[in-house]
């Protein structure tokens, strides 16, 4: 499991040049401190993890449980409340601040965000079919998942065959981007490639859990 | 602005000349060989900018031993150390694909002129 853990929102994605003066294509996320609300310990919650808030939000905008349980951890109110599971929590305290300086360029780190809705959709784009040819006959069955399964044996559909349906919307995790800067007094990273989700999107970073090296 | 505009500002040059589809340019390219650089030199009439910001990229279309090189460059690539103009075109429109189908004589582009 991961080892350290911070929470940002993307921004957008552009383009740097590297020291070989190549185009890296890289995702902009915006990672602001964030204050840790609680501390979860295998003893007291079953597993380990670090509860965290960032930005700030009114006071007029919270309701009771959640103002009291700021309160309580006597940390300032933040937009939301993200857990960070990681591997062990004994070298946090509750109202910590942590920071993009965590993360340094060209670590290797996981990206977790919420996809990107895509609706109804089809074989294709949800499962990545190959459709049907264009010629030979073929008459408006270009984009149709082809057979779903055989005859009077077993004379039903299967479970869990894939066709179409809501796509996207989905926790999306991407294994091994590799940080290009991290500059906690812009509190920004770059991150090189995509990252999923819609610009503003929450975004979980995590050091890469299947790293090669 | 652009969210993203932040980083971009960082990547841009401030010393890129102003230029259009039509004009001859000297672009001064470095080469990296080895461990050794050095300034290679591509001149020709450009055929289309296209994009914006850190994306902007140009085409510059040369015709060498009789067969036509185009070269599309960033506009703010490191790895251009100089533009120079050497003569504005008095062109009509913003993409000079014709040129291809063109040699010779036809494939020249009018100088621009100072109006009278």
């Amino acid at each position: 499991m991961a080892t350290k853990a911070i929470v940002g929102e993307k921004v957008g994605m552009t383009q740097v040049w590297d020291e070989a003066q190549r185009v890296v294509p890289v995702t902009m996320v915006k990672v602001a401190p964030v204050r840790v609300v609680a501390v979860k310990t295998p003893e007291k919650a079953g597993y380990s993890a670090l509860q965290v808030t960032y930005g700030v939000r009114r006071a007029g905008l919270l309701n009771k449980p959640e103002a009291g349980h700021f309160e309580k951890a006597g940390v300032e109110p933040g937009r939301r409340l993200v857990e960070l599971r990681l591997e062990d929590t004994s070298g946090y305290e509750v109202g910590q601040e942590i920071d993009a300086g965590i993360l340094s360029a060209g670590e290797k780190i996981d990206v977790t965000a919420i996809s990107k809705g895509k609706g109804f959709a089809g074989a294709m784009k949800r499962h990545n079919f190959k459709g049907q040819g264009a010629a030979h006959g073929n008459h408006k069955k270009h984009r149709a998942p082809g057979s779903v399964g055989a005859c009077a044996t077993p004379a039903r559909v299967f479970k869990g065959t894939r066709m179409a349906g809501r796509a996207g919307a989905s926790r999306v995790t991407t294994l091994n981007l590799e940080v290009v800067a991290a500059d906690p007094e812009r509190e920004l990273v770059l991150v090189k490639g995509a990252v999923p989700g819609p610009r503003g999107g929450l975004v979980l970073i995590r050091d890469a859990v299947k790293a090669t090296k | 602005m652009n969210p993203t505009d932040l980083v971009d500002r960082a990547s841009l040059r401030d010393d890129v000349p102003a230029f259009s589809p039509g004009d001859t340019l000297k672009v001064h390219v470095r080469v990296v060989e080895g461990n050794r650089e050095r300034v290679q030199l591509f001149q020709g009439a450009v055929i289309r900018r296209q994009g914006a910001g850190v994306r902007e990229t140009f085409t510059v279309r040369k015709v060498s031993f009789g067969v036509g090189v185009e070269r599309t460059f960033p506009v703010h690539s490191p790895m251009i150390s100089k533009i120079e103009r050497v003569t504005e075109g008095d062109v009509r429109r913003a993409k000079l694909y014709y040129l291809r189908d063109r040699v010779g004589k036809a494939a020249k582009i009018k100088e621009k002129r100072e109006a009278r």
